[in-house]
């Protein structure tokens, strides 16, 4: 009985709620808005296809075959040659310091070693900390020494085209130890837009009634604290529904991420996500006296957990102390769920704890807002 | 034992911060009674009746509301009440219906639907009802809220200035409302500016700078206000109401359309000075003060500093 009551106060709360949210356009078509802007942006950069990236090729031996492979990769317009370089620390210099994208390592006697079938190496070292903007050129790499390759092996040296490639293409991405490709910011960006606006409306949902005066008349009606509090936050569940739609589909059929895990491993780590996400945002709610300074302390945890978590920069490859205020950010276990879920194919036994620790986290924020609420105008 | 009191508290203190806003005020009202609650701006009305309803932590006293303790028992408190907002809160964009039907779920009233059609009858809002309630008037906006307060029907309805800005056929209709709410059963706090409102309340209580100045019957507060009240009629009142308000012994000096109302704490004083200032074509009579006369005596002499604190 008890529990029903209580129950018919969240759905007076949560009727209320969904009606405003449905009133307000600026909020509710934001709340549209941002996932579908946020996607085209990133979609436009990811999109775009960067050619003409600065290659220093090492090389010892000038052969028609090495020849006509350097040219092949200046005809495709990815790499451009700026230096061909005997010393082999050159390179990695020049690639340490960003001034080149790639280096391309043609060991010595590689044209002998070819003749004779030895499949020797070619080394592609790629600056991957910007994997946008390397990753065509890397994915063309193959394509294009086994064309400019089979324009030279003909006549005599044509036994060694068709049977099976006569070298062995190795790439190595630098800066970059956890191999993020492109295909990781799509459903990073899955947990960017869940943050940015789920936090902010929660936060400014509560703020606005303290606001417009209305908190007083909401504290002097008997409902509890939890009540409110589940009330206020639950259609906005659906929101992060929508939302989780729309970036998967577009997911899908714009980007063409690949999708190697289970759906329903994905919406259970969505789910808990989302309800931390809101319970944050009722516990800003809670420290913030107005609209405008619930917007600030979203942008103030907003910022760290997109430099923070991953999204931005390799988690690994942060300082330990980053790693550490990262570990406490929802976002940078979300990534690992959706990053190992769409694109790995986790199972669930290998997203349990970040699932776990997004629960911990929604738990004790839950708590914290829940001390905090205050039950008087005090 | 005396009779059960609707509200009983001891020794209110509210502090914010440096600020005292309500100073060690007492308060026993009885069952089914009508209160005005008075004085001016900033003197810890909306502040009492907050800690009485449980909205605000009392900083010192305590004391029961309906039988209830108001620092530990305010749920049971809120269930029971009715607290009418100074300020407008109800949600301005939500219609006057959805208004209404989310205080209804709220209090879990049955035949939610038939309630709040009724309601909407008697308020004559139901051709309005789908209009957000931010489209109302100012004074429809109160009657709105009047009725969004009292549809549980709670056993004490506080209302902080329920007709502030209202027109006076609504006001009057406000409190016709007020009073069958009270012949019903309910106890009634009201605070107000208004001298007619005050008048209709079975007791008023005097608020200055957070003190419960005096509280009584209409009759007992002139009584004990100790004024003397002449009225003066005539040609010339105008320059006879500068040349008095200059004068000692007369505590203020006040228009009642053509005539002049000129009070004062001692008669003797207040006559002297009369006497001083006669001019031809002015007829005196000595009055009843008014309870406008009481409070406005009441005011200059307690609560000069509290408007120097504002
Ligand atoms: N939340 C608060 N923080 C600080 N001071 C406050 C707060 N609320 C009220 N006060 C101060 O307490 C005093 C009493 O205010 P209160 O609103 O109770 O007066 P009031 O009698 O209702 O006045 P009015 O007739 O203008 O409505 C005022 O000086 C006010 O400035
Ligand atoms: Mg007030």
């Amino acid at each position: 009985m008890i529990l029903l009551a209580s129950l018919r106060r969240v759905w007076a709360v949560w009727l209320k709620e969904l009606i405003q949210m449905r009133r307000d356009r600026l909020t509710f078509g934001m709340m549209i808005g941002i996932p579908v802007i946020q996607l085209i942006l990133f979609g436009y950069a990811i999109n775009s296809d960067p050619k003409h990236l600065p290659t220093a090729i090492f090389v010892e031996e000038q052969t028609p075959i090495v020849r006509s492979i350097l040219q092949g990769l200046e005809n495709s317009g990815y790499y451009e040659i700026i230096l061909q370089t005997s010393d082999p620390e050159e390179g990695q210099r020049l690639l340490a310091s960003g001034k080149v994208a790639f280096v391309v390592t043609i060991p010595p006697g590689f044209t002998e070693r070819l003749v004779r079938g030895d499949r020797p190496q070619i080394l592609i070292e790629a600056d991957a900390s910007d994997p946008s903007a390397s990753s065509n050129a890397i994915s063309r790499a193959r394509a294009i020494i086994a064309g400019a390759l089979k324009r030279e092996l003909t006549g005599t040296l044509s036994y060694l085209a068709p049977t099976r490639e006569a070298y062995d293409l190795v790439v190595q991405a630098k800066y970059n130890p956890e191999g993020i490709t492109y295909y990781n910011i799509v459903p990073g960006l899955l947990g960017i837009i869940l943050t940015m606006t789920l936090v902010m409306i929660t936060s400014i949902a509560m703020t606005r009634e303290s606001e417009k005066g209305t908190m007083e008349n909401l504290l002097a009606m008997p409902a509890r604290p939890l009540e409110v509090m589940i009330g206020k936050i639950s259609p906005y569940v659906m929101v992060g529904a929508v939302q989780t739609c729309v970036v998967l589909i577009a997911a899908k059929v714009l980007f063409r991420v690949p999708f190697e895990g289970e759906m329903w491993l994905l919406l259970v780590g969505v789910a808990v996500f989302v309800i931390a996400n809101l319970a944050l945002g009722f516990t800003f709610s809670t420290v913030a006296k107005t609209q405008m300074q619930a917007m600030q302390l979203t942008f103030f945890f907003f910022l760290p957990s997109m430099l923070l978590s991953g999204f931005m920069f390799p988690f690994r490859g942060m300082p330990e102390w980053a790693q550490n205020i990262g570990s406490v950010l929802p976002l940078t276990h979300f990534l690992r769920v959706v990053r190992g879920v769409m694109l790995k194919g986790s199972e669930f036994a290998d997203v349990r704890d970040p699932i776990i620790a997004m629960g911990i986290f929604a738990i004790a924020v839950s708590i914290l807002a829940m001390l905090r609420y205050r039950k008087t105008l005090d | 034992m005396s009779a059960p009191l609707a509200i009983d508290v001891h020794n209110l203190v509210k502090r914010f911060g440096d600020k005292v806003a309500v100073n060690g005020v007492d308060i026993q009202m009885p069952y089914g009674q009508v209160w005005g609650f008075l004085g001016p701006n900033g003197s810890g009305k909306t502040t009492t009746i907050r800690m009485i309803c449980g909205l605000l932590n009392t900083t010192e006293g305590e004391g029961t509301c309906l039988g209830y303790d108001i620092a530990k028992e305010s749920r049971e408190i809120k269930i029971r009440t009715g607290y009418m907002t100074q300020r407008f809160s109800f949600w301005g964009d939500l219609t006057i219906r959805e208004n209404l039907e989310f205080v209804a779920r709220l209090y879990q009233l049955p035949k939610m639907k038939a309630k709040v059609d009724e309601t909407l009858e008697n308020l004559g809002l139901g051709h309005r009802q789908h209009q957000v309630a931010d489209a109302l008037s100012g004074g429809w906006k109160q009657r709105l809220a009047l009725a969004a307060v009292t549809m549980h029907k709670p056993e004490l309805l506080l209302l902080d200035e329920p007709t502030a800005g209202v027109d006076p056929q609504a006001r009057r209709d406000f409190w016709d409302e007020i009073h069958h709410l009270s012949t019903n059963g309910m106890t009634v706090l009201v605070s107000t500016h208004y001298m007619d409102e005050a008048e209709r309340c079975d007791k008023i209580a005097y608020l200055s700078n957070g003190e419960m100045v005096t509280k009584g019957t209409v009759a007992d507060i002139i009584d004990r206000s100790g004024l003397v009240t002449f009225t003066a009629e005539g040609d010339g009142i105008r320059e006879l109401a500068v040349l008095l308000k200059k004068s000692s012994g007369v505590e203020h000096v006040a228009y009642f359309g053509s005539a002049l109302h000129v009070s004062g704490m001692n008669r003797e004083h207040l006559e002297a000075a009369l006497q001083t200032s006669a001019l031809d074509g002015v007829s005196w009579k000595e009055v009843r003060p008014s309870l406008e006369d009481s409070f406005i005596a009441l005011m200059n002499s307690s609560g000069e500093d509290t408007r120097m604190h504002q």
